[in-house]
């Protein structure tokens, strides 16, 4: 029996409870009622301490979100959520107030340290930990940032990182200017319910003409039960400036499913050009498809400014389902956004995710290159959308989306839509399907590797271009988590 | 040594029979020609040897150090020692050929139980090898096989197989495709790999690679049979002859 064929009866076998991220860290909380009404925004914003046009806002959203519907048109299934059923805000006690290394409850600490995300500052400032890359981390657990290092470092560059809570209270003006800008409050279903309870996220403002000193990285996790997961962040470039950001994201094993619909923001300026990465490793749920994280994201990049350039790259490897599809508004001329993904669905999950250019400056190109990896009895949809609007002469773009089929119970699928309402633009668009082969199996399996090893090869080699697009300090890490996530996918 | 006993093989999925009942014993320290007609089965030795899918043994076995391999997974065999130089290498995208000969290295190091390599150690070890071969070092940045011509290809397995150090080695028609000069350097290459811990089986349709790399013994393979042993002088006396009289046999 070839390989690929055993896989059928192999795949039942799928162990994607190996998620190495899935444990619980027992920390006292703080938690809303449960259900959704606007007192329960009252209550997240006053515990926040935020700024009345704030709250203003939320509300605003909130009742915008009551008016709305689920989208159904996604190729996902899932039981309808029950929206009253969930907690929309949870923090650690005692998160509220000054937030410095020390003052961060040591269970925290641990958990991040087993989760492997360096907040070590003082140790990595003193150079105790040379050997680790210096990246600057907002970490963002349930509801609340609980620590952002680095900080004061990237104010001597004039550069503000900090959680969002803290920016509305710190940077109210800057927060109002652009917050909803990119990404209105009614732009979609899960957007304006991120609008209403948001609880916290990150935010980034780089000055003009200047280049971020260091990586910035955000880290979500996911610990509370019953609780979603709602964060909002919002990125400012401004003239001639450039940061490079990356968010990663886990959560525990449970049996229920846990709902993560966040909103990101990008804003950039003449000149200016922000890299945005993802590696997204939520936990997936079981071998039969039980729990796992609902994940419905809004990401979208405003080049407002001439020159500018926003690039996506996004590892998907997590999620029970995964809606998403960072965007491109190519508003300023000659400007330029790059969707770089690879989106990898093993067991149960499904993955419905692209992008959207939206050209509508002059001279604008746009890039994308996607990879999807389907095994197990996963479903995996490229969804993306390339327009040009009337005044967008010369507008570019080059789409390729390649799927790589592991077995033989699992899909690809890829919608394109093209709108040219401008006759010089020039579209590209090329796609394929393959099947990972038994005959390149067996050839690397011949040369000693085994059969998941000659899996991780292969995929890691289809996979390559895009990887290449992904930050280098989290290059090793991120070609392991794709051979982990692929465990189990062959006989 | 190894030792292949009455094997029979059909295709799993099929009722077509491909060998019925093939004896051969190859003591190490001896290098053996398999000639043949084309579709005698000759390809399906070597992948049954290495343990591909699609195949199943009917009867028979397969005996490498006094130890049956049937039952092995290929990357299990290659640990033991077994390696297949293919006579169509397969084309493996994005993956440099660095880091595929990286891999395999260390696979197969860790399941000897050796230490394995360091990046200096390697790539010193990878270097000294490719020059051997006439290897231009550029190409093994690009992905394995991709583009590579057939000369390029063939050439290329024996780089592999110098790497793995095998003691079992089979080569399927690594001669075809390859220039005279080629040819030379890709036969160096497997003659510096003799030696009295190896044996090697060698399978051509051309007597001229058996000047280069002069057996101990010549087979002839059809209708799934080895049906006649000699030295070398056997192979040019098929060159004349050609297989007329074995698959008069068959029919
Ligand atoms: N996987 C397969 N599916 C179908 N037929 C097969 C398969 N493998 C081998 N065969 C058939 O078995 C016979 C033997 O094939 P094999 O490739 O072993 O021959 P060969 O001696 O290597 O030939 P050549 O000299 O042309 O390389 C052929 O008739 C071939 O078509
Ligand atoms: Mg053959």
């Amino acid at each position: 029996m070839p390989a690929v064929q055993e896989t059928v009866a192999q795949v039942k076998k799928i162990d994607v409870d190996q998620y190495k991220y899935g444990f619980e860290t027992d920390i006292e909380m703080v938690k809303a009622p449960k259900g959704l009404n606007e007192d329960i925004v009252r209550f997240i914003s006053e515990k926040k301490a935020e700024p009345a046009w704030m709250l203003e806002w939320r509300l605003d959203a909130y009742r915008r979100w009551r008016a709305m519907t689920e989208p159904t048109w996604a190729k996902i299934s899932y039981p309808k959520i029950d929206f009253e059923d969930l907690y929309y805000y949870a923090a650690p006690k005692n998160s509220e107030g000054p937030k410095s290394l020390a003052d961060v409850d040591p269970e925290l600490l641990k958990m991040y340290e087993r989760l492997g995300v360096p907040l070590q500052e003082q140790e990595i400032l003193a150079g105790v930990k040379s050997d680790k890359p210096r990246v600057a981390v907002d970490a963002v657990f349930d509801s609340v940032s609980v620590v952002t290092t680095f900080k004061d470092e990237l104010a001597k560059a004039g550069v503000i990182f900090c959680s969002i809570s803290e920016a509305l209270r710190e940077h109210g003006d800057l927060v109002r200017k652009y917050l909803g800008s990119v990404v209105p409050q009614s732009d979609n279903y899960y957007a304006a319910l991120n609008s209403a309870v948001f609880s916290d996220g990150s935010f980034v403002y780089v000055p003009e003409g200047v280049r971020c000193p260091m990586e910035l990285s955000t880290y979500f996790r996911i610990n509370e039960r019953e609780t979603g997961q709602f964060e909002r962040t919002l990125i400012i470039a401004e003239k001639g400036s450039y940061v490079s950001y990356l968010e990663g994201c886990t959560a525990p094993m449970r049996d229920e499913n846990q709902l993560h619909a966040a909103v990101v923001e990008l804003i950039a300026l003449d000149d200016a050009e922000i890299k945005y990465s993802t590696v997204q490793n939520w936990y997936p749920g079981d071998k039969n498809g039980k729990g796992g994280i609902y994940n419905f994201v809004t990401k979208r990049g405003d080049c407002r400014g001439r020159n500018s350039k926003i690039s996506w790259t996004q590892v998907e490897t997590g999620s029970a389902i995964t809606w998403k599809y960072p965007s491109c508004i190519l508003r300023g001329d000659n400007s330029r956004g790059e969707f770089y993904s690879i989106a990898v669905s093993n067991g149960y999950q499904q993955v419905d995710s692209g992008t959207k250019m939206i050209h509508l400056g002059k001279n604008t190109s746009s890039r994308i290159i996607s990879k999807g990896i389907a095994a197990g009895y996963s479903q995996n949809t490229y969804r993306g959308l390339v327009s040009a609007h009337r005044k967008a002469t010369g507008a570019r773009n080059f789409t390729a989306c390649d799927s790589l089929l592991i077995g033989d119970k699992c899909g690809a699928h890829t919608v394109p839509y093209i709108e040219a309402k401008n006759s010089s633009a020039h579209f590209e668009h090329e796609a394929t399907t393959s099947k990972i082969s038994d005959d390149m199996l067996f050839y690397c399996q011949q040369r000693g590797l085994s059969e998941e090893e000659a899996v991780a090869l292969v995929v890691n080699g289809f996979v390559r271009d895009v990887l290449q697009q992904l930050p280098m300090e989290f290059l090793a890490e991120t070609q392991k988590l794709i051979g982990i996530s692929l465990e189990g996918s062959v006989g | 040594m190894l030792e292949i006993k009455n094997l029979h093989v059909k295709l799993a999925d099929e009722d077509k029979v491909i060998l019925k009942g093939l004896t051969l014993t190859v003591p190490k320290g001896e290098v053996h020609a398999i000639m043949g007609p084309n579709g005698s089965g000759k390809s399906t030795l070597a992948y049954v040897l290495a343990g591909r899918e699609g195949y199943e043994v009917t009867d028979g076995d397969i005996l490498w150090n006094g130890e049956s391999i049937i039952e092995m997974e290929p990357d299990e065999r290659a640990a033991k020692g077994v390696f297949l130089a293919f006579q169509y290498p397969m084309e493996i995208p994005g993956v440099a050929g660095l880091t595929f000969l990286r891999t395999a290295t260390n696979a197969v190091r860790k399941k000897r139980e050796l230490t394995e390599m360091t990046t200096p150690e390697f790539m010193k070890f990878v270097k000294e090898k490719a020059a051997k071969l006439n290897i231009d070092f550029e190409m093994l940045k690009r992905p394995v096989n991709v583009g590579f011509s057939g000369g390029e290809k063939k050439r290329s397995e024996i780089l592999q197989m110098a790497m793995l150090e095998p003691t079992l080695c089979v080569l399927d028609e690594t001669d075809s495709g390859l220039d005279i000069d080629a040819l030379k350097v890709v036969s160096d290459g497997v003659n510096a790999l003799r030696g009295p811990d190896r044996a090697m089986l060698v399978i051509t349709h051309y007597q001229r690679l058996l000047n280069h790399i002069v057996p101990d013994k010549v087979h002839v393979l059809a209708d799934g049979r080895i049906q006649k042993t000699g030295g070398k002088e056997l192979a040019l006396e098929l060159e004349k002859s050609g297989y007329a009289e074995f698959t008069g046999k068959a029919a």
